[in-house]
């Protein structure tokens, strides 16, 4: 059915809310008691999340599952199985909600289903063994909005996430979606959108923080035949998933901004570029576009308005460099992935020279709602420059990994250890891991520092795309610079020479010092030829790539001290610094490591304690992994 | 109305006022400041440029900007305030060329580039002495030696200027940056041989690559051997774009012409015969002149079948490319050969006999300004019993090293004459070495032939130039001959794309693949960009034309007795054997 | 001399190769998508199907090759059987990826980018398949490994390369 005036819309969004009335207020009645359809509830919905961590552990099973419950109980007609967005609680995931009475279950298996069904939603008793336990209490916690993990959370980029059914744009309507482009049509100029924009005082979240307002009004302010909205879906940063998860949770909301960005700078096509690696997202967007198209939202003349917008997608081909926007402009291109010298920025000469306004995934999922609430209720959160909240991807050794969204401001610890749950299995915490390849690592000195664009730089790392990793005791700074340092060299598009030959360069020094053969010389080496390269290189991909190292050095000086003058690595982690060795009290004799010794350097007789010699030995850690009786210890 | 568009800005202390627009590079040109390039190349008027901004060594520092910011490519803005030398800048850029010498075989003593070398001259500017990256791995790059072209790939600094010309210029697209990161290079298709792609040999790619990656296949060892071989007779013919260039190689200004003390030199090197290319050129002119009004004749006869324009087929280059890409046309081209081979026809059939010399005591060996004419010296039409009518040939570049090998003082030499019959010329022949040149050469014939009017005005300024596509109309009694000259082989696609479409309609096209012709040719000194030296040596054969005797190829007296004594008529039987060739598909699918 | 290279691919490939440029309208510019749909009909990019798709779209074929190794996605070796892709993002990199890669290769003796002779196995390494919480993650196929044990990784090759 075509929306064709805001009438139209009103009355889709009222019809659709019923259905979600249900989850949203369910929110709020704290419901105590267990509902079941045996004690009184009439209708339930079991929210089951599709995001892709869940599905890897077979969540789209336990859908099945759940529905053939349902149908063999013959209640599939009083029970809604829906398949959502991440909970974000991905650690404890696969998840499984009902609605009404808010039962979050984690860990689901497939054959869990049956019994939900049964016990839960028919007798209306929960299945405790599947409840959350609080860690500190030791409590199971029913209600996700009385978890840790929850509390310190503010869900707007990601307030659909979970919620709604991603592959049905009426449960996104219902939630007030195309509300924000339906206003700015028919009542607003593309100038006042822009202005509510720049007030709200939100700024790019794809790592650089441009103000998005600013950036809109100069793509609007030049004249071009055809011009472009370009949403940046590629999200190399590896281990960040914020903009998967918004597209796989929610597409409607990317669609939605990117056509008021459209209306904004006069665009009538928007290009959505993503990684080829996003199946799911992909076919998401895909379905979420299709409806938009049907429901006249987007196409010719969305909403009886004589603007048109419609949207395709690009596909990225595994190239990190590619999420730079000019790059990413070539690559949508056709060519090679390769920056190119700015200015001209895109909003000048873009996609195919032509004006085009590059943003980011979760950048757009906000601008839906600002144009809903109001850029004061946006302004009125975060600090002083950085407004609003920021999507993290919280993972490494943190008990809680999973997808957090924070005010900005929110400090490192009031993440790491109150959502994030402390550094896991209780060790040390060492250092955080924010930006990705283009930021640094940042200590416990750090933590309580509030997060926003400004202080993470002054600390020396970055916001980034929002990947952060959390490292316990047993990460060698050295190798986690040498990781990212590895990962920029794979990914540098070799254009231009500082990056090309200098990160190269880097990496084989610092190589040398996880091979306890570096020199003194060496560190003041790295550090000089990685402020040049930041000095000297063509895009933000070779000007950010020392970070880590540097911020590696700054922070953990005594560390790489170490590596050279001692040749030790406190951490265990880098091999040519490091002996295996059985400790004879422990060991049985049962010979299991011997077995699976790939070098044949273990010897020892059966129910006697074995040895390892060291100079066979080539420190893959084998033998270790196979003890049973901890027996063996690295030095 | 000019000064609203002028921009003012700190230069190391100097106010600049330069148009909006103006690259910093530029903008510090203009008051004797020279920042140091690499990548960066620009021949203003041609389509010869790269502007990928990615070497970094022209960074400079711009006040309350983060991070340096490349010379060639950032455009002035009001007020910027910028330094080229301090020592942030310095530490920076010397630096980036540390790095680039350490993915180098630095051999520079053995390098064919030395002292010719962009990078080399970096070097010695930033005062490198140590190599600070040293010990690392290197890139992975290839090497191969075609009979025109060297190539070592360890020593390409990834400025991508021969990626820019084989694509944008002669739109051959060989040349294409393959992988990413550290182990990115330029490679010829599916990073296999030149040999094995479409490659034609025009050597732009050589005459822009700034150091030893790109260069020509150097004979003059070879040479030297035959030239001390008391068996062998060798004979010289240098070509018409040879003299305005070679003295560059001895510090003369651009556009000296040199052509006496060029013959003596190449006496003193030992040549036994000193001939003349040029002579070759006006013979050219007498047999694709008969062909074009041979053809013309036809069409005005109302014949429908014959195949107009005529284009000309002086080029080798150009030939390889028609021979790769537009097999369906093959029947456009003149089918003379180059004055070059009907040089080394005529050498070794009617002057051998004469001289009563066997073919294969005989070396001729052609001077050229070109890379494409040492591949085609190699191809098998041009050999009688595997014996090729051109020997080899070698570079204007490769002539000055031997002359520099030989002792010769080149600047002070006597100037010398050719050697008779092959070295007499016309100045017709002399302008073959610029865009143009043939078809102007072949007016002035065609233009006296057709008509039985002598020419009222020798220059026929509408077909000179720098334009990549120029046409005119010429009024052959009436008749109006329409010519179109086009340099440079994208401009020979547009041409030869509307002619496979059917749209093209001209009576004769001239084509030359490179940048001005042969004057811009890959065996001249190099330019290393500056654009001022191609429009001198232009300058300098229009004016060498002027200086001749003789300036229509038909009056040559050399070639007018040539054909009573042993060819006949022009086009006639024994001509067309020696003096013209046939193409082949050599297209890849 | 150069001689016409034959093309070694069967006529349905070429045609379908043709067809699929065609859908593209034999744009450059779709060239990338161009390349996304022939690698999955394929499962490689072999020189003979490049040189068609640059005769399609009108580009040099040196430039096809140049995007198609600019490109991690994009291979002109055929894929194992089994295609193993290690996470080597930051979560499974500090939860000890990095030693699955080493057991793997091992194992199977192969490099990263590499099929075993027997074709049932190539490796390759991808950051982050979103499965951070399950970190350190191995993809075999479409199947994602979670919380994987260096100990556990011959005996899931074992099985597979005996399964068939
Ligand atoms: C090497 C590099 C990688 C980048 N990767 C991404 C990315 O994956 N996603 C993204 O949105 N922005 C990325 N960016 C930033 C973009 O260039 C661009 O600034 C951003 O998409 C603009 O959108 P925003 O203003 O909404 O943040 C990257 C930048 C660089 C230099
Ligand atoms: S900094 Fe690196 S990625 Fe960016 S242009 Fe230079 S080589 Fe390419
Ligand atoms: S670390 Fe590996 S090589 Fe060394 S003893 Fe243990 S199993 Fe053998
Ligand atoms: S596995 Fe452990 S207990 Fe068994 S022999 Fe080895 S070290 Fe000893
Ligand atoms: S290319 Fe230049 S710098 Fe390199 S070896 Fe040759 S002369 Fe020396
Ligand atoms: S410049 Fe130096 S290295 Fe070269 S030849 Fe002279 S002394 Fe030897
Ligand atoms: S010689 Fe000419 S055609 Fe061949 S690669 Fe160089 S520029 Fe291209
Ligand atoms: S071969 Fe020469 S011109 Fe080409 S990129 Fe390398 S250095 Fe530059
Ligand atoms: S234009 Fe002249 S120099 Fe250039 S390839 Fe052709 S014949 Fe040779
Ligand atoms: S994917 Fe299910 S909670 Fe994140
Ligand atoms: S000359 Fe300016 S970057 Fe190369
Ligand atoms: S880093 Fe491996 S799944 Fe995210």
């Amino acid at each position: 059915m075509k929306i064709l005036s805001i009438n139209d819309l009103e009355n889709l969004r009222k019809r659709a809310q019923q259905a979600l009335a249900l989850r949203e207020e369910s929110s709020d009645q704290a419901s105590e008691q267990c509902c079941g359809l045996a004690t009184g509830a009439e209708h339930l919905q079991v929210l089951c999340c599709g995001g892709t961590g869940c599905k890897a552990s077979n969540s789209h099973k336990i859908v099945d599952n759940l529905k053939a419950a349902c149908e063999e109980n013959g209640i599939a007609d009083k029970v809604d199985v829906i398949t959502t967005g991440c909970f974000g609680f991905c650690e404890k995931g696969p998840i499984v909600k009902i609605i009404p009475d808010n039962t979050f279950y984690t860990q689901v298996k497939p054959e869990d289903a049956a019994e939900i069904v049964k016990e839960h939603i028919i007798g209306g008793r929960r299945v405790e063994r599947l409840l959350y336990v609080d860690p500190k209490t030791q409590k199971t916690v029913s209600d996700s909005k009385h978890m840790d993990f929850y509390r310190k959370q503010m869900r707007i980029a990601l307030r659909n996430c979970g919620l709604i059914d991603p592959e049905n744009i009426e449960e996104y309507i219902a939630r007030d979606g195309y509300q924000g482009i339906a206003n700015a049509l028919l009542n607003q100029t593309p100038e006042e959108v822009i202005e509510i924009i720049k007030a709200s005082g939100l700024r790019g979240r794809g790592g650089a923080g441009f103000p998005t307002g600013m950036k809109w009004g100069f793509a609007r302010g030049y004249d071009a035949d055809e011009k472009y909205v370009v949403c940046n879906a590629d999200e190399g940063d590896p281990g960040a998933f914020m903009d998967r998860s918004i597209m796989e949770g929610d597409p409607n909301s990317v669609i939605e901004a990117m056509t008021v960005c459209g209306y904004c700078i006069n665009a009538h096509k928007g290009l959505i570029y993503i990684r080829a690696e996003y199946p799911l997202a992909v076919n998401r967007l895909k379905i979420a576009i299709k409806q938009a198209r049907e429901y006249g939202l987007l196409g010719k003349r969305i909403l009886g308005t004589d603007f048109d917008f419609d949207i395709e997608i690009r596909y990225g081909a595994g190239a990190f460099v590619c999420g730079e926007e000019t790059a990413l402009i070539h690559s949508m291109e056709g060519k090679r992935g390769e920056p190119t010298l700015k200015p001209p920025f895109p909003a000048e000469a873009g996609f195919n020279m032509k004006p085009t306004n590059v943003n980011n995934v979760e950048t757009l999922a906000n601008v839906p709602i600002i144009l809903t609430k109001g850029a004061d209720w946006f302004a009125s959160i975060g600090t002083e420059k950085s407004k609003g909240t920021k999507v993290f991807a919280l993972a490494g050794k943190i008990n809680n990994v999973g997808l957090i969204e924070v005010p900005m401001g929110t400090t490192l610890r009031e993440i790491i250890y109150d959502i994030g749950g402390g550094v896991k299995n209780g060790k040390e915490f060492k250092a955080v891991q924010t930006g990705g390849p283009s930021g640094g690592c940042l200590t416990a000195k750090h933590l309580d520092t509030p997060i926003d664009y400004e202080h993470l730089t002054a600390a020396g790392s970055m916001m980034g795309s929002g990947g952060m990793i959390v490292m316990d005791e047993d990460d060698c700074m050295v190798s986690v610079a040498k990781f990212y340092l590895e990962f920029t060299c794979d990914e540098s598009c070799g254009k231009c020479t500082p990056c090309r030959i200098g990160n190269k360069r880097m990496l084989e020094i610092l190589t040398r010092i996880t091979e306890g053969k570096g020199t003194m010389e060496d560190l003041d080496r790295l550090k000089e030829l990685g402020e040049i390269i930041k000095d000297t290189a063509l895009c933000g991909l070779g000007q950010t790539s020392p970070n880590p190292v540097l911020s590696t050095i700054n922070n953990f000086w005594d560390e790489y001290v170490e590596h050279v003058k001692q040749h030790t690595c406190r951490a265990k982690q880098c091999k040519a610094l490091v002996t295996y060795s059985i400790e004879a009290s422990k060991c049985k004799g049962c010979g299991a490591c011997a077995r699976k010794c790939p070098a044949n350097a273990i010897m020892g007789d059966m129910r006697k304690p074995h040895i390892i010699n060291p100079f066979e030995c080539i420190r893959c850690g084998m033998c270790k992994s196979n003890c049973r009786f901890d027996a063996i210890s690295v030095y | 109305m000019e000064e609203k568009n002028m921009i003012t800005l700190t230069i190391d202390k100097h106010e600049v006022n330069v148009p909006a627009g103006t690259m910093l590079l530029d903008a510090a040109k203009t008051v004797g400041i020279s920042i140091p390039t690499l990548c960066h190349i620009d021949l203003e008027g041609t389509c010869v440029q790269n502007m990928p901004a990615s070497c970094r060594i022209c960074v400079v520092e711009i006040e309350g900007r983060r991070n340096l910011a490349p010379a060639c490519a950032t455009r002035v803005t009001p007020g910027m305030v910028v330094h080229t030398n301090s020592a942030r800048v310095i530490r920076a850029r010397k630096t980036v060329a540390e790095l680039m010498l350490s993915d180098h075989p630095n051999d520079c003593l053995t390098c064919p580039k030395c002292s010719d070398c962009e990078l080399q001259r970096l070097v010695m500017r930033f005062n490198i002495r140590q190599m600070p990256y040293n010990g690392g791995e290197q890139s992975e790059r290839k090497q191969e030696l075609t009979p025109a072209i060297s190539r070592n790939m360890e020593k390409c600094v990834y400025c991508r200027r021969c990626e820019s010309v084989c694509n944008n210029v002669q739109s051959v697209g060989v040349l294409s940056a393959i992988r990413r990161g550290f182990n990115t290079t330029i490679a010829p298709t599916f990073d296999k041989m030149f040999t094995d792609t479409n490659c034609t040999y025009c050597g732009q790619c050589v005459a822009v690559c700034p150091t030893g990656a790109l260069t020509e296949h150097d004979y003059t060892n070879q040479l030297m051997d035959d030239l001390t071989n008391p068996d062998k007779v060798v004979v010289a013919q240098p070509a018409p774009a040879v003299r305005v260039a070679l003295g560059e190689e001895f510090g003369m200004k651009p556009g000296t012409i040199v052509t006496g003390k060029m013959a003596t030199a190449l006496r003193d090197l030992g040549f036994d015969y000193v001939f003349d290319t040029d002579f070759g050129a006006d013979l050219t002119i007498m047999e694709e002149g008969t062909e074009i009004l041979g053809r013309l004749n036809k069409f005005l006869a109302g014949d429908k079948d014959v195949k107009l324009p005529v284009m000309t087929s002086c080029c080798p280059a150009w030939v390889n490319f028609y021979e790769h890409e537009f097999p369906d046309l093959l029947e456009y081209p003149s089918t003379a050969k180059s004055p070059a081979q009907m040089f080394g026809a005529v050498a070794k059939t009617y002057w051998a006999e004469k001289m009563g010399i066997p073919r294969e005591k005989l070396v001729v060996v052609s001077i050229m300004p070109c890379l494409a004419k040492k591949y085609e010296c190699g191809r098998d039409e041009f050999k009688v019993d595997g014996n090729p009518d051109v020997d080899y040939s070698i570079s204007t570049r490769e002539l000055g090293r031997l002359i520099k090998r030989a002792n010769i003082d080149f600047a002070n030499l006597p100037d010398g004459d050719f050697d008779s019959p092959l070295g007499e010329s016309t100045g017709a022949g002399a302008i073959f070495a610029n865009t143009g040149g043939v078809m102007e050469a072949a007016l002035r014939t065609v233009y006296e032939v057709h008509t039985g009017k002598t020419l009222p005005h020798l220059e026929f300024n509408e077909v000179r130039g720098l334009e990549g596509i120029r046409e005119a109309t010429i009024d052959l009694n009436g008749f109006e001959l329409k010519v179109c000259i086009a340099h440079t082989l994208s401009n020979a696609r547009k041409v030869m794309e509307l002619l496979r479409a059917g749209k093209l309609n001209y009576h004769v096209v001239e084509v030359m693949a490179c940048p001005g012709g042969c004057i811009g040719g890959a065996g001249q000194p190099y330019h290393h960009g500056n654009i001022e030296i191609l429009k001198a040596r232009a300058a300098a054969v229009y004016r060498e034309d002027e200086g001749k005797a003789l300036r229509k190829s038909h009056e040559n007296p050399d070639i007018q007795k040539l054909y009573k004594d042993f060819l006949g008529e022009p086009c006639g039987e024994k001509a067309h054997h020696l003096l013209h060739t046939h193409y082949f598909d050599k297209s890849i699918h | 001399m150069k001689k016409k290279e034959e093309i070694k691919l069967a006529c349905t490939v070429v045609q379908q190769v043709e067809e699929i440029c065609d859908k593209h309208g034999n744009k450059p510019g779709e060239l990338i998508n161009v390349l996304h749909e022939c690698q999955a009909l394929h499962g490689y990019l072999p020189e003979p199907m490049q040189r068609i798709i640059a005769r399609k779209l009108g580009i040099p074929a040196s430039k096809v090759y140049g995007v198609v190794t600019f490109y991690s996605f994009f291979t002109m070796t055929p894929k194992g059987k089994h295609p193993i892709s290690v996470c080597l993002g930051t979560a499974c990199y500090v939860r000890g990826s990095e030693r699955l890669l080493e057991e793997i290769k091992r194992v199977l003796n192969i490099e990263v980018g590499e099929t075993t002779p027997d074709g049932k196995f190539s490796l390759d390494c991808l950051r982050c398949v979103g499965a951070c919480g399950l970190a350190p993650v191995v993809m075999i196929g479409e199947h994602v490994y979670g919380r994987l044990d260096v100990k556990d990784v011959r005996k899931i090759l074992d099985d597979m390369a005996n399964e068939g």
